[in-house]
């Protein structure tokens, strides 16, 4: 089967400065003074993932281990310093839901500009809006801005907009862990529908097990390095028991 | 072909963000929209009262075959509409740092749209060069259909200048002080508020006149608009030299830093 996403030897390279220079002034002063050391932090080094077709891969690990980095890195946010990944097909990203939600604008207006940020057409969203107002059980606040919602109800919205195409991959991140529990449950549901039409899924999570539940292969990261890859309920296990 | 593809998938988004920005811009104001006519007259208005009340120059002087209303107002569209672009565009890749970081979009979308925007309000401040032509009874010639002519060229010229900008100003943002006055000293340094035929004795201001690319798409502009006359194959060539010269730095300056962005953000 082919690959639909190819992590080939991804290594990521924050320079992370001391002190931030943000004028010009301070830049050629300490320039001049031989005072621009930056130190370098490698995220992420030297990464090799092959995630198959219809697959749904879980990564794991501890605060900072640099899961995000790597998702941002398929999803395209983040080029990679040295490396290559290769996507076959389209990417729908769940990392941080409403990304680019206007609060002042109500949800109505949110849901044709998230769509445009997600790449969707007018007609496209004109088509799909009931379908994704219906997900998001939140027909009498509809035309309310959205500053008024709670964090629960705007990842009800974000989530039902990521959702709303079937995309080739798709990218979640920790984005479960708000909303109410029937609300998880929906969410759930409908990754297992798109899962079952062949989407390949990644998820990132500290719900052990939520990955053991629903993912086939996990990799867990630590330090920015692959310490372990394969089965989902064996690493997992490890994962588990490696905090005790 | 690939870039085209996403210009168009992201088309949509474009014509959003600029709905948006409108809808911000006029948000509790009663005249909306019709600000964009008015502020032009206004300031025609003041800059009128202030050189014929305190100078005493009246109507016309140093040399203008037309009323100074119409001479300033023609003048000060295409330069407020390059100051206007060019400026809001500069702070567009930074202020959508939280887009960015969030979601992959191409980067260019944003001083592209700050730079249409600015155009949008453009066109509506051409119904005040109009108006003021009506009342001050300049004549209307057939050259002024070749007022798009202009305007697209500083189109282009600005959206190369914002594309440079915005990509500095994500590393520096010292930059944006910097252009507030560059700005001043450029409206100064091109003929708005004087006539360019006080710059006739001076043949070392003229000649410098001439790097100017605001200097041309102004004189061009009312060439056509308030002259009727038609700008010569030289004309044309200056100022296409100038917007896509712009363009094409620009565009190598944005492309060369966007993967650079996120990290300074």
């Amino acid at each position: 089967m082919a690959n639909a996403v190819e992590i080939k030897n991804v290594s990521m390279r924050f320079n992370m400065a001391k002190e931030k220079v943000d004028s010009i002034k301070e830049y050629i002063i300490k320039f001049f003074k031989r005072q621009l050391l930056f130190e370098e932090f490698m995220a992420l080094s030297d990464i090799n993932i092959d995630i198959e077709q219809g697959e749904v891969f879980g990564l794991i690990g501890l605060n900072g281990c640099g899961k995000s980095t790597l998702l941002k890195i398929i999803s395209g946010i983040y080029k990679p310093s040295t490396g290559s990944v290769k996507v076959n097909g389209t990417i729908a990203p769940l990392i941080e839901l409403g990304a680019g939600f206007d609060m002042d604008l109500t949800a109505r207006e949110n849901i044709y500009l998230n769509g445009s940020v997600l790449g969707y057409s007018k007609q496209y969203i004109d088509e799909k809006f009931d379908e994704i107002v219906d997900f998001t059980e939140l027909h009498q606040f509809l035309d309310v801005p959205m500053k008024n919602y709670s964090s629960g109800m705007v990842a009800r919205v974000g989530f039902a907009i990521a959702t709303i195409t079937k995309p080739d991959i798709l990218i979640v991140d920790e984005i479960l862990a708000v909303g109410d529990f029937l609300f998880q449950e929906k969410c759930e549901k409908r990754i297992n529908e798109l899962m079952s039409g062949g989407t390949t899924v990644i998820i990132v999570s500290h719900s052990i097990d939520q990955i053991t539940r629903l993912c086939d292969r996990v990799a867990w990261i630590e330090s920015g390095k692959i310490k372990m890859i394969g089965k989902a309920d064996e690493i997992c296990a490890l994962y588990a028991n490696s905090a005790k | 072909m690939k870039y085209f593809q996403t210009f168009i998938k992201y088309k949509y988004l474009l014509s959003n963000l600029i709905g948006r920005d409108i809808k911000v811009k006029y948000r509790r104001s009663i005249l909306g929209i019709l600000w964009s006519v008015l502020n032009p007259l206004l300031m025609m208005l003041v800059l009128s009262a202030v050189f014929s009340a305190l100078f005493g120059m009246g109507g016309r002087f140093g040399g203008l075959n037309v009323p100074f209303n119409i001479y300033y107002l023609t003048g000060a569209t295409i330069y407020n509409f390059i100051s206007e672009a060019t400026s809001t565009s500069m702070m567009s890749v930074y202020s959508a740092s939280q887009l960015i970081k969030k979601v992959y979009i191409p980067k260019y979308i944003f001083p592209l749209e700050k730079c249409l925007f600015s155009f949008v309000n453009m066109l509506f401040s051409l119904i005040a060069v109009f108006l003021v032509m009506i009342f001050s009874g300049v004549d209307f010639h057939l050259t002024m259909f070749l007022m798009p002519v202009p305007i697209l060229y500083a189109l282009i010229f600005s959206i190369g200048m914002s594309f440079m900008l915005s990509a500095l100003t994500v590393f520096f943002r010292d930059i944006i002080h910097l252009y507030g006055v560059f700005l001043t000293a450029w409206m100064y340094a091109t003929p708005i508020i004087y006539p360019i035929g006080i710059l006739e004795s001076r043949p070392k201001l003229m000649f410098l006149m001439k790097f100017n690319p605001m200097f041309h798409y102004v004189e061009y502009f009312r060439s056509v608009t308030i002259y009727g006359a038609i700008p010569n194959l030289k004309d044309n060539l200056i100022c296409l030299a100038f917007s896509f010269g712009m363009l094409i730095i620009g565009v190598l300056i944005f492309k060369n830093r966007q993967d650079k962005f996120v990290l300074y953000m």
